[in-house]
């Protein structure tokens, strides 16, 4: 297939994922916000919240002091912010255009449904301020909706080939990256260096983020016992049966790349990349990762995902004219 | 050739339907208002789906900018088709011609058929391609030809489209929804098919893939991307041809050989199927700035490693100022008298002509030789007085730039509308295609209609809608 329709299809799974992350770390944060102190509100939800979407750098030089509307609006809405969950849906739409055929009628409809409506709540909603929270629980709503309406379509009408693996290899590394940004960012809030893991009022805090990652039902199932924070960093990193851990994408993302190498006749540095990561994640327990320390080990995990995702582009998505030269004198040779 | 009256193709002047027309003309007769408002908004919302599902419109508006669909269909009958189909293939094969013999050795000009500035101080005229011999010397492999009726015998060239002609997927679409629509009224009739339009072109351009390319050319659609106006009819036919919808920078080229860039690397591409005009094709042989293109296209086509389709330099062919020339070009190639007519034209670069054309211009049409698309046009009858003035100091400036024509009394068919059945001005775009085994017509074509009453513009930017297009086997006990 072509490089390009395959990138369009990555992107386009990518943009989807986050649009529906964000859409959950907003829902999260205001849940935090209104908590008493006592029970663990920090004044500093937003904050964190802007640092998990890696938006906070953004927000400063665009809009300044952090407060709650102009966070939800920056996250939602804010056309300066390119990773705005109005964007994501944009760009979703505009990679989908451009493979229009690699996709199936479903797939399509889904996506521009959903832009169609999101365009809806842009006129009504598109500026700071305007949206009240009943309309702001609408909104995100729909973000998770159209979100599983694509993955849903996707995983029911695609032909299984290298389309629908580049389509699901977007999804899985952007979902790796959100899961390890929100454990990172969150942690760092809750645990500043000097204290000790395990106070009762980040209880709150802890539920929110597995709220964050539809996981506090499965964190009950699994452990039978209440929150603790080693556990929900257990269950978000190491635990294959939860669907949005790190090992649980990596097995997908291995899954993936070598369904294209074999198809292809040839793994290459994604592959190796991606095998490399899943082993560690194989090997490695909890206790070990807080030896190491959390942070560092998220921090390591985030930056291998983002090699991995170059590894994967430089292989598949683009090719460079002078790669393509390259390749020809060899077979030319 | 104009009557006083226009040609109805449904009804003849004594109020009887035309043989062809007699099974429309009973079902609109017999079918109760209710019926056809509700198969025109049935179809409206077919074509809203269809549109959601592959004509991805401009932006905002994207349900808003479908072309308008008239339900009821336009017939030509078996025997007037094989007339017309006639005349499509000869008209085709001499444009063929003319193009090989003008970029080779210019007998046509020698001969004093037509001026030798009008060919190649044409601005579509390629020096490029001088001496360039393209396989099976085809030049147009896809062309659309304009066809109006103003009687009941002979069909009429408006315009020849020998580039890049669009509207196909309008007449393969239109007639899935009218199948669905009207199953009733369909089956009454024996309509030729045009659903294996796809098969044909495919066929066609791998029938005309380089000699160096194997048993299985790998052919792909070029398009300028999602913002041209016409790209949804691109990914539309590259999905039922199958083959890749590429942009420019999916190409590359290198020692003249050109590749597309997959996710296995550069596989070699023998034909393109190109949406592109000519100036956007290659930055370095063309406009430079052109980011459309791809670089060194030009040299791996010259050196004969890749087909294109249609050819660089056809726009020469579908000229205006050319098209006057036609019958004489028809008569000196074959020998034969066109079976097509040409619109009586006045070329206003002849002395004679400028003088009529000047003392008339309140009854014609005077079109921009190099304009398209209904620019630089004056329709003397609905031009103002100081309209009329502004284009006579243009012809007497610039008389070369210039040609002109009568007022055209388009035929008419019936269209429907909430306020009842009523007749619309029509033209016809017949799709041709040229390739390796010769010419050959996919029976029907794209029928635009002017919906505003006593319209003749059929633009749909100015309010022209399109209708499905039926080639039926004549009626028994008469024919057309």
């Amino acid at each position: 297939m072509l490089s390009r329709t395959a990138d369009n299809l990555y992107w386009l799974s990518r943009y989807m994922e986050r649009a529906d992350f964000l859409a959950r770390i907003i829902d999260a944060a205001q849940r935090l916000a209104t908590l008493p102190t006592a029970y663990g509100g920090t004044g500093t939800e937003w904050e964190s919240t802007l640092n998990a979407a890696g938006a906070l750098d953004g927000y400063r030089e665009h809009v300044g002091a952090v407060n709650e509307t102009s966070a939800i609006y920056y996250l939602a809405f804010d056309p300066q912010n390119s990773s705005s969950i109005c964007n994501c849906l944009e760009y979703a739409r505009t990679n989908a255009r451009a493979v229009r055929t690699a996709l199936t009628i479903e797939m399509w409809q889904s996506i521009n449904t959903a832009w169609l409506e999101m365009k809806r709540f842009q006129a009504l909603f598109g500026k700071p301020g305007t949206i009240d929270r009943l309309e702001l629980a609408r909104f995100l709503d729909f973000v998770r909706k159209a979100s599983l309406d694509f993955d849903g379509s996707a995983h029911r009408t695609m032909l299984r080939n290298d389309a629908h693996w580049f389509s699901r290899l977007g999804l899985y590394v952007e979902r790796a990256d959100t899961t390890a940004r929100i454990l990172d960012v969150k942690y760092n809030v809750l645990l500043p260096e000097s204290e000790q893991v395990g106070g009762s009022l980040d209880y709150f805090q802890w539920t929110a983020i597995l709220r964050a990652v539809s996981a506090l039902t499965a964190y009950n199932w699994v452990y039978k016992e209440t929150i603790k924070p080693w556990l929900v960093a257990d269950l978000l990193i190491l635990r294959p049966e939860m669907p949005r851990s790190l090992r649980s994408c990596y097995d997908d993302i291995v899954r993936l790349l070598d369904n294209i190498a074999r198809a292809y006749g040839r793994p290459g540095a994604s592959q190796s990349k991606a095998h490399e990561t899943l082993r560690q994640l194989e090997t490695i327990d909890i206790k070990k990762i807080f030896e190491k320390g959390l942070h560092e080990f998220l921090t390591d995990f985030i930056e291998a995902n983002d090699a991995l995702g170059a590894a994967i582009g430089g292989q598949y998505l683009v090719h460079d004219d002078e790669a393509a030269t390259e390749t020809q004198a060899q077979s030319q040779a | 050739m104009a009557s006083a009256r226009f040609f109805d193709e449904m009804t003849k002047p004594d109020g009887l339907p035309r043989d062809v027309y007699e099974r429309v003309n009973q079902w609109l007769a017999s079918a109760p208002p209710e019926l056809l408002a509700s198969r025109r908004s049935q179809a409206e919302l077919m074509f809203r789906r269809i549109g959601i599902t592959f004509a991805v419109y401009g932006d905002k508006d994207s349900t808003e900018r479908l072309i308008p669909f008239d339900i009821i269909p336009r017939v030509l009958g078996r025997s007037e088709w094989t007339r017309l189909e006639a005349g499509l293939k000869q008209r085709v094969k001499v444009l063929n011609m003319f193009l090989a013999d003008i970029y080779g050795k210019a007998e046509v000009i020698k001969a004093g058929i037509i001026p030798e500035d009008i060919v190649f101080n044409n601005e579509h005229f390629r020096p490029e391609m001088r001496g360039v011999k393209v396989p099976h010397d085809v030049y147009v492999h896809i062309s659309g030809i304009d066809i109006v009726r103003v009687d009941d015998h002979d069909f009429y060239v408006l315009e020849d489209n020998a580039r890049t002609p669009s509207g196909v997927s309008y007449m393969l679409e239109n007639r899935e929804v009218m199948m669905r629509l009207l199953p009733e009224l369909f089956a009454q009739h024996r309509v030729a098919p045009v659903e294996n339009y796809p098969d044909a072109l495919l066929a066609n351009l791998r029938s005309v893939a380089p000699s160096s390319s194997g048993s299985d050319p790998v052919c792909v659609l070029l398009t300028p991307g999602i913002f041209n106006s016409a790209y949804y009819e691109h990914s539309f036919l590259a999905d039922k041809l199958g083959v890749e919808l590429v942009e420019g920078r999916d190409l590359l080229v290198r020692d003249k050989i050109v590749y597309m860039r997959t996710t296995q690397g550069p596989k070699r591409v023998d034909v393109i199927y190109r949406r592109i005009d000519d100036d956007f094709l290659d930055p370095l042989a063309f406009r430079p700035d052109s980011a459309l293109g791809v670089p060194g296209l030009m040299q791996a086509y010259l050196a004969g490693n890749v087909t294109l389709a249609n050819a660089v330099g056809t726009g020469v062919a579908d000229d205006k100022a050319v098209y006057t020339y036609m019958p004489d070009i028809i008569k000196f190639y074959l020998g034969e008298e066109p079976l097509l007519k040409n619109v009586p034209t006045w070329r206003c670069r002849e002395p004679e002509a400028l003088k009529y054309v000047l003392a008339h211009l309140p009854e014609l049409v005077v079109k921009e030789v190099n304009g398209s698309g209904g620019y630089g046009m004056l329709v003397g009858p609905h031009a103002t007085q100081a309209q009329i003035a502004e284009f006579a100091t243009k012809l007497q400036n610039d008389p070369d730039g210039f040609i002109a024509q009568p007022t055209l009394n388009l035929s008419t068919c019936p269209a429907s509308f909430e306020s009842g059945i009523g007749g619309r001005h029509v033209d016809l775009r017949p799709f041709v295609l040229s390739g390796a085994d010769g010419v050959r017509v996919i029976p029907g074509g794209l029928t635009r209609v002017a919906l505003k009453e006593g319209s003749l513009v059929v633009n749909s930017s100015q309010g022209g809608g399109t209708k499905d297009t039926w080639v039926i086997d004549d009626v028994s006990g008469g024919s057309a």
